[in-house]
Parts: structure tokens; sequence; C-alpha cells
């Protein structure tokens, strides 16, 4: 059944379980629309023909409806749009909230290119390699225009806009290849900003990880030119770097010790209590607010004196400074994430001059 | 004088119905114009969020005391073209007329304040977007504040340079003796127009000088 | 109407009859227009790689589609044309309340439509018709002159709202209460309060996006600290309910064609105007549900989501009002009517796709893909393309004196519903399958489904071609139209054709209801 609704409504392959269920509510949907215009096509044409004009002049009666028409009308489809809504909605909340558990995956568009950077490793371009069976949270974002990466397997698209950070998440079922593309206009290489996700096995991923830890680095420099000469830094050490340049190390300390602001030291996952007595959990949505909003969620019992950073720092900086304060830990039991899969770019679409 | 009949146009019953039509016209233009300002205020509000203290500093370059000038400037005009109308609906348009007149001339003053304040802020580097050139304040945000200074209280003069012109044409109009007790529906229309022109810098100057 | 004057007595003509006539030649050449770009589009995409044109031609010719079709087609059409006929002639008026208000709408679209214009001239954008910055902001093409036309014409659709707001008010005939109002009345009065209240905020956001694009402000741009996303709120603010400026007015034809064919009065008539206004007031709190993919917070993504299901929910209450219209009614199936139930279908399906895509956790997989093309295409040309014709052919008499051909017109209406579904089905389908909207090119697999609505889409532009075809040939060979062809009891039709300058002989009365058909009164029958 499932097969078979999936093809006559040309879906693509269902990747993950979430695309499944999507997928059923979709067939419920179109069901229900398709059933929907056909009945009322049908009653129209019927009335059209049973009623069909035979004397001119003909009178006919004033009818009005009743109440009980009223609360048919409205309150049949109020019923079965909130019975939609009613599905979808969580499914919605369920993408919108990564697992805590999840690989972090940072992506970059850029005219006409995605880049994928993994925490404590470089980064490679169109190309996205992931375990099979293991979520993965990509945290989006954008070096020029918005972009929208969408990878129609899964059901999943996220807006790449630039100055923020997006996120969603997916969980491949088995290891094959899936279409990335470009959902939102970008300009005239728009239809050619294609990319390839490679699941993997997971055992194969960590093989494949290993074999290209060994191997010399060389796509770095070129998609992160902002952070400095070497190519071979990963993420957390361009992060130490930048958070030097920037000026975050003149107020907060990494040693624990309290100083302007709060430390960094086990920041990342701390439950920080808010001005208006809230809590908060310092992940990496609220580290990167708090860059670009410092004011809006000051932490309790420190002066506002943060300046915004909102235009100043590139998307790939701040990912790399997020991942720095995620580094600073004591206990350090967190698994490693992957050392960084080095690939070269691959050879593909040319961007066109302007 | 007029006499109610020549002023009703050919698809209007009576004097009285057209009146209404204008003045629900004009209400309906006037809120247009205020979600026109609308949507700058919305982008200041965000932005003021984003950037409190660049706000707050930048805030602090413009002159507070030419803001408070202006502002009673223009609420005195307020009160000229207001007390033109009543001149007006008592059939004395001379004095109605030079009310205008006086009006017209207050409005001129708001403008060359302006032209000061603006002529200072372009000299001192005071500017939008990527002509921000101040660097006694280079922090991100204040050239977003000039940004929004400058389109705010520009649109702004835009709309007091037309209210100008339609205050004159209503002054040759009333020196003319065209409106009178039945008949002052433009001039009504015409101080709506100029008191919407008063309400709008009403809300700039606190937000773009005070906090 | 009977030709009165010359050129210059239509130029500076206050009739408000004559103002309709003049929106019905500049729409329609608008149309045509935007008609061409679009099988310019369908030819491009006939093969997966470069099939006639370049990218940035290509580009170029999806923008002006939309801008055109929207802005100077979808927008102005119903209300320009038949709101400006017919209004009056609906209440009771001898004119709208400002006719010289009137006559300068008529210039600003003419002067929005020439910068428009000059724009296409010197290369067009390429920003698609929804300008979303930093794109639009950065963009090497001229974008001011296509959004300082957006801009005037948005200023000739608020000078129309308004008027028709305050006719509504002020000029009603003696008698005519406001529950005694013609349906179309009630979803223009609704019309126009949209346009009146969410336009300024288009022209602003169009204004604050050319002085961006010009010089550099920084308004909406990242790298100067500006939010990309507030334009989006701001656009999307105005456009949504700009969605329901173009389909309302259809909607109201609909009711008037119905009630005219079916001889039945409208069952529901109170649920059917104030599903007009609800529409018009939900549609303001639905702009979020184009951001449900941009990173908006779940909370918001909800609310955007159930607010967007009230719009279906008065759609809905209209259609079944529609559908128990015709039960126990005395139907003559004439091509209004035809593309009256055309309409009904399109707007079903459509509408619930729409619904559809506001369930959030669907859109996330149909955002920015064809099948967002499909269901707006589906309530844009399968609703307000298809009521606008349903007008046309309605009110043609009234309007030119003539009566056009009935085979003809069903003929062209058949070519029309078949063309549309070929065009837009496959649409959907595409979205499912994944296909990204404003493709150049694309991965082979779509490429059948591509080839189908290719094919669709000549379909479509022949029916087009063939309405042109004998309604201009109506106007010179067409029989000379009775003052109420289809006995409809419609108020418009108690006026002789051609109208008198004033509109009517005498004052009008209203002793009945509008659509009363219980009983054969003699003299409305026509013939």
């Amino acid at each position: 059944m499932n097969e078979l609704m999936r093809r006559l409504l040309f879906l693509p392959e269902q990747a993950s379980a979430y695309a499944r269920q999507v997928d059923q509510l979709h067939y419920f949907v179109i069901t229900v629309t398709m059933l929907g215009s056909a009945g009322v096509g049908a009653a129209v044409v019927w009335f059209a023909i049973r009623y069909r004009r035979r004397a001119e002049g003909d009178p006919t009666p004033h009818l009005s409806p009743r109440p009980y028409h009223e609360v048919l009308f409205i309150g049949g489809p109020l019923a079965l749009f909130l019975l939609w809504f009613a599905i979808g909605y969580p499914l919605f909340v369920r993408l919108a909230t990564p697992p805590k558990d999840a690989l972090d995956v940072y992506v970059t568009g850029k005219k006409w290119m995605w880049k994928f950077a993994y925490p404590g490793g470089p980064n490679g371009v169109d190309v996205l390699h992931l375990p099979a069976g293991r979520p993965v949270r990509l945290l989006v974002t954008s070096r020029d225009v918005i972009h929208s990466l969408f990878l129609p397997d899964f059901r999943v698209k996220i807006d790449a806009v630039p100055g923020r950070y997006t996120q969603t998440w997916l969980q491949a079922e088995k290891p094959g290849r899936h279409d990335i593309f470009c959902a939102e206009y970008c300009g005239v290489g728009h239809s050619a900003m294609l990319g390839e996700l490679v699941v993997l096995d997971p055992a194969r991923f960590d093989e494949w990880l290993a074999e290209t830890r060994r191997s010399p680095p060389l796509a770095a420099a070129q998609d992160f030119p902002q952070a400095g000469g070497d190519p071979a830094a990963t993420l957390v050490e361009q992060g130490r770097r930048l958070a030097g340049a920037y000026g975050c190390l003149s107020c907060h300390t990494v040693d624990g010790t309290r100083h302007i602001g709060p430390t960094w030291l086990d920041l990342y996952l701390r439950n920080e209590r808010l001005e208006d007595d809230t809590t908060v959990v310092a992940d990496e949505s609220y580290l990167t607010e708090s860059m670009m909003l410092p004011r809006t969620k000051g932490v309790k019992g420190f002066q506002k004196v943060m300046p915004t950073f909102q235009g100043r720092i590139p998307g790939p900086e701040v990912a790399a400074i997020v991942e720095f304060i995620k580094s600073l830990r004591t206990d350090a039991v967190r698994p490693e994430p992957s050392k960084g899969p080095v690939y070269a770019p691959v050879p593909g679409f040319v961007p066109p001059e302007k | 004088m007029s006499t109610s009949s020549e002023h009703v146009a050919h698809h209007f019953p009576d004097l009285e119905t057209q009146a209404h039509a204008a003045r629900l016209g004009m209400w309906l233009f006037l809120a247009t114009e205020i979600l026109l300002f609308a949507g700058l205020f919305t982008a200041y509000a965000l932005y003021r969020m984003l950037f409190p203290s660049a706000f707050a500093g930048a805030s602090g370059l413009i002159d507070t005391r030419m803001g408070a000038l202006n502002t009673v400037v223009l609420i005195t005009s307020s009160l000229t073209v207001a007390l033109a109308y009543h001149f007006s609906r008592q059939g004395r348009g001379r004095a109605a007329a030079a009310l205008l007149l006086a009006t017209i001339a207050l409005a001129g003053v708001f403008l060359v304040v302006k032209y000061v304040e603006y002529a200072h802020h372009i000299g001192a580097g005071h500017l939008p977007g990527r002509y921000y050139r101040y660097p006694a304040l280079d922090v991100p945000g204040a050239a977003m504040f000039f940004t929004l200074y400058f389109l705010m209280t520009g649109l702004h003069g835009i709309h007091v340079v037309a209210g100008m012109g339609v205050l004159a044409w209503l002054a040759a109009g009333a020196w003319r003796g065209s409106y009178g007790g039945e008949y002052s529906t433009p001039l009504e229309l015409g101080g709506m127009y100029w008191h919407l022109v008063d309400l709008v810098w009403i809300f700039l100057f606190p937000l773009l000088y005070l906090i | 109407m009977a030709p009165r004057g010359g050129a210059w007595s239509w130029l500076t003509t206050r009739d408000h009859k004559r103002i309709g006539i003049m929106y019905l030649v500049l729409t329609s050449a608008m149309l045509a227009l935007g008609g061409f770009y679009a099988m310019a589009i369908r030819m491009e995409l006939l093969t997966p790689g470069p099939t006639v044109m370049e990218a940035q031609t290509y580009n170029r010719m999806f923008t002006l589609h939309g801008v055109i079709m929207i802005l100077l087609f979808m927008i102005p059409a119903i209300p320009g044309i038949f709101t400006n006929f017919f209004l009056p002639l609906m209440i009771g008026a001898r004119d709208v309340a400002f006719p010289r208000l009137n006559l300068f709408s008529v210039y600003l679209y003419l002067a929005g439509a020439l910068i428009a214009v000059y724009g296409m001239i010197q290369g067009g954008a390429d920003t698609g018709w929804t300008f979303y910055t930093p794109y639009s902001t950065t963009t090497v093409t001229k974008v001011w002159p296509i959004l300082l036309g957006g801009f005037t014409l948005g200023m000739a659709s608020i000078v129309t709202g308004l008027n028709f707001i305050v006719t509504v008010h002020t000029l009603r005939a003696p008698g005519l209460t406001w529950m005694r109002l013609p349906l179309f009345v009630w979803s223009s009065y609704a019309t126009s309060v949209i346009q009146v209240l969410a336009t300024p905020v288009l022209g602003i956001t169009l204004l604050l996006v050319a002085v961006e694009n010009v010089f550099g402000f920084g308004v909406f741009d990242p790298a100067r600290g500006g939010d990309p996303v507030l334009f989006q709120h701001l656009f999307w603010f105005y456009s949504h309910p700009a969605v329901y400026i173009m389909v309302l007015p259809a909607m109201g034809v609909v009711s008037e064609v119905l009630q005219a064919f079916a001889r039945r009065n409208v069952f529901g008539y109170k649920a059917v105007a104030f599903s007009s206004l609800g529409i018009a007031f939900v549609g303001f709190f639905t702009w979020g549900h184009h951001l449900f993919t941009s990173g908006q917070s779940a909370v918001d993504a909800g609310i955007f989501g159930v607010l967007t299901m009230f719009v279906g929910v008065f759609t809905a209450i209209k259609v079944f009002n529609w559908t128990a219209t015709l039960y126990r009614g005395s139907i003559s199936f004439q091509t209004p009517f035809a593309y009256a139930i055309a309409f009904i279908f399109f707007v079903v399906f459509g509408g619930m796709t729409g619904v559809a895509l506001a369930t959030v956790a669907l859109d996330v997989h149909w955002q920015d893909t064809y099948f967002v093309v499909a269901h707006f295409h589906f309530i844009m040309v399968g609703g307000t393309l298809t009521g606008f014709l349903a007008a046309l052919h309605y009110w043609w008499p009234k309007m030119t004196g003539r009566m056009y051909s009935e085979k003809w017109g069903l003929v062209a209406a058949v070519f029309i519903f078949l063309g549309f579904n070929f065009t837009f089905v496959p649409q959907y389908l595409l979205g499912n399958a994944g296909m990204p909207r404003r493709y150049y090119s694309y991965p082979e697999r779509f490429w059948a489904l591509n080839v189908a609505s290719s094919a669709g889409a000549s379909v479509l532009a022949m029916g087009f071609v063939i309405v042109l075809a004998y309604l201009l040939l109506s106007l010179k060979y067409g029989p000379r139209a009775a003052a109420n062809p289809w006995g409809s009891r419609g108020y418009e039709w108690m006026t002789p054709t051609p109208p008198p300058p004033e509109n009517f002989l005498g004052q009008p009365t209203y002793p009945r209801p509008a659509h009363d058909y219980r009983e054969a009164h003699p003299g409305q029958e026509g013939h």
C-alpha cells in the first residue's frame, strides 16, 4: 500500500523513518483532498443535470440554511483540518528538536555550492558523508544570499540564512546515495547547486574516517579563508584563535573563574539562570543567539555589557567558536566527535562569473 | 459665500453625504499613511532590540534640542491649521488664509531646522549604511540607526513638503472665499492630513532623539 | 456602451463604466504579456538542460511572469474592471464616491506599468517576484524600476480600494440595506479593506529594497547588521493577504453567476457574505506560513498553521453554500456557469492542498517546490482567472451591448478546463518528487512530468486565444444584447443596455432581495 501510493504520487524514496511518517500523513491528506474535490465536483455536475432548466421562467424555491447546516458546514471542515494539523504539527516539532546525541555537521551554502564541516575536522564540498542509523544534526547558514538545503528523500528542508544559524536533523536508515538540492532561488546557478549525501554503514563510516584522518587535508583553507593560514586547524583550534581575535577571552575565562562574563568552562549544555529567573540550556542555538543578541537572554548576576556580534563574525567562524566552547569540558567524557573526514572538492559545477 | 448646492457633485444626494464620504475617504487614506510608516517602525523596533547600546549611543549623537524645537514648531502649526478651519467655518476666509500661511511658515522653519541637522550629520559622517564614517562610535548598529534615522525623517520630510503644497492651495482658496460655514470640507481634510504629519513626528521624536 | 465623444473624452472620463473598460483593455494586454512569459518558461522546461534560452534569461522570464501576472493582472483586474463597472450599478449609485480619484487610479496603474516595462527593457530583474533579500539587494540586474513600478501599482490599488469602501458606505440607494447587498459587493468590500490596509506595508518594503539596492543602506543586509528575514515578514504581511485580494472578487463573481444561472437565491446569504470578511480578517494573520523552513520557532509555526486552517474553513463554507445553491434550481449550462463550476472544483482542490501545506510537516517537504507552484496556480489561475472569465462572459453583454458565440464559449471553456489540469496536476507531482521551483535545468527523472505540463500549457493557451478571438469578433458581428439576456435578477441588470451616463433612468427601487426567483414575475426575463 505504502509502495503503491508512493509511486502513484511520484514521491522519492523514503530514506528515514520520519520520511515514512510524513508520507503517511501525505497519503491521508491527499486522499481526502481528492475525495473532497471529486465529491463537490460530482455534486455540482449532478445538480446541473438533475435540475437543468426545463422551461423558461420556472420559479425556484427560496431555501435558507437551518442551524444544523451551518454547524455541519463549519464543523466538518474545521474538524478535518484540525485533525490534519494534529497529525502534522507533532511531526514538525520532532523535526525541529534534534536528539541530544546527534552528530553535528555544519553546513554553509554559498553561490553555488554546499560546504559541510564536521566538528573537530576539516570539511568538504558538495558531498556529505553520514553514517546510517545515527541521528545527525545539520546546523545551516549561508555565506551570501539565502539558500535552502533540501533533502527530498528525507522530506527535510531548512533555509540557509546569512547571519544566523538554522537547524534540522535526520537519521538515515541504510547506506545509499541521496540528492541534495537548493530550494531557495539564489541566482544563475540555483538549479546547478546540487550536492550528494552518501550514507555509509556505521562500521564502514568509522573505517572511512580513519582513512581520511590519515590523508593530508586539502580543502580547509579554501573553505574557511577567514580562519587563518593553517589548513589543518580543526574547528576547535580555529575557535580558540578566533575567540582571542574577537576579544571574547577578555571577558570570558576558559578555566572556570568568574570574570566580566560567564566562564566558558562546562558552559555547553549547562542550565543558565537568566535575568527573569527562567533557565535556559546553553546549547548551540543559545550560544549563537547570545553572540548575536547578547542582551535578550542575559545570565543573571552579570552586567549587560556584551556588544552584539551580528554582522561582525561570519557564519563559519561562529561555528568554530561554538565548537571551541563545546570542547571546554572538565569531565571530557563526551564521545569525541568524528575526527575530520577530509576530501577534495568534488569537481563538477563551475560557477559562472556574474 | 457659497451655497450648498453648487458644491454637491452630481452623484451625491446632498452635501452632508458628500462631506461624510470625503471624511471617510480621508480617514482611510490616513490609515494607509500610518501603515506606510508602520513598516519602518517595525524595522526600528527589531534593530533597537538587536543593537540596544549602539542605538543608545547613536541617539546621543543627534541634538535633542533641535528635535524639541521642531516638535514645538509642528505642534504650533497644528494649532494654526485648526484655527484656520475654525475661522473658515465662521466665514472669515482672509483670517483662515493668514493662519494657513502661518502654518506653511512654521513648516518652513521645521525644514530649515531639519536642514541644519542633516548638514551637521553629513559633515560629521553620521551617514546610513556603507556611508557611515564616524570613528568615535564604530559599533555595529550605529550605521543602522542612521539608516533608519534618515529614512524615517526623510519620508516624514517628504510628507511635510507635500503638506505645504496642499496648505498653499487651500490658503489660495480661502483667500478667494471659496470656503465658508456650510462648506469647508477641503480645509478640514487638509487639516486632518497636517495633524497626521504632526502625529508621525510626535512618534519619531522620542524614538530617535530621546530613548 | 454607446460610443460618445472621441479619444479625449475617454482619457478624461470620470464615468466608472468607461474606467472599467479602460482597465479591461489594459489588464488584458498585461495578461497576454504575462501569458507569453509563461509559455516561454514552459518551453524552456521542455528538456532537462538548456532548451531555448540561457539561465539568466530564464530567471528574468519567471520574475517578469510573476510580477506582471500578480501586480498588473490578478490584483487590479476584477476590482478595476468589474467592481468599477458593476458596483455602482448594483447599489443604485450614479458613480463611485470619488470619480476623479478613480480616473487617477487608472493613470497610476498606467504609470506603474510603464515604469515596470521600462525595467523590462533595461534587462529586467532576476529576483523572482518575491524579491527576497539579500539576493534582491545585491543582484546586478536592474531591480529598482520593477520595485518602483510595484510601489506605484500599489498606490493605484489603494486608491481603488478606498474609493469602493467609501462608495459602499455612502452611496447605497435608499432602501438598500447592508443585508440586501449583492454578494459581489460584499466580496469587493472585503477585498477593498485588504487593499487599503495591507498595500502600504508592501509599498514601504519595496521602497526599502529599492533604496538598499541602489544606495546600500543595509536595512536587510546581514553584512551590515540587517536581518533578511525581516524582509520576508514585511513582504508576506502584504503578499499573503494579496492572495485574497486576488481571489475574493472572483468568489463574489461566482456567487452572482451561480445564482443567475441556477435561478436560485444563494443558500446561506449571511454565511457567504461574512465568510468574505472572515477571509479578509484572518488573512492578515497567516503570513508566517511562508516561513516554516526559515528557522521560525515551532510555536510560531503552530500558530500560523492553525490560523491558516481558518481560511480553509471560510472557503469551505462558501463552497458548501454554492453547491447547495444549485439544489432545486433551474440550471442553464451556459459559458459563465461552466466557468463558475470549474472555479468551484479548482478552488476545492487548490484550497485543500493549501490547507495541507499548513499542516507544517508536509510543508517542509513541499516548501519552494513545484507543489507550491501548482497550489497557488490552482488558486490564481483556476480560481481568479476562471472567475475573471466567468465575470467577463456573464457581464460582456451589459458592458459591450453584444452577445458572443455561446458555442465557441463552451468549446474554449473545455480547452481551458482540460489544459489547466494538464498543466498543473503534473506540477503537483513534480513537487512531490522534489523538484524545486525556479529551476532552469533539472535531473532527467523530472522530464516526463515537465513535458506533460508544457503540453497542457499549450492547450490552455489555445483556449485563451479562442476566447480572445470570439470576444473581439462579437464586438463587430455579435447580435445586439437585450437588457437582460440571462434573465438574471441581479440588481445590475435592472438598467438598460448600454447603461445611460448616470446609470439609471430615474431612481431605482429595491422591493425584493437580489436574485429572488420565487415567482415568475414579468419584465425581468429579458428577450
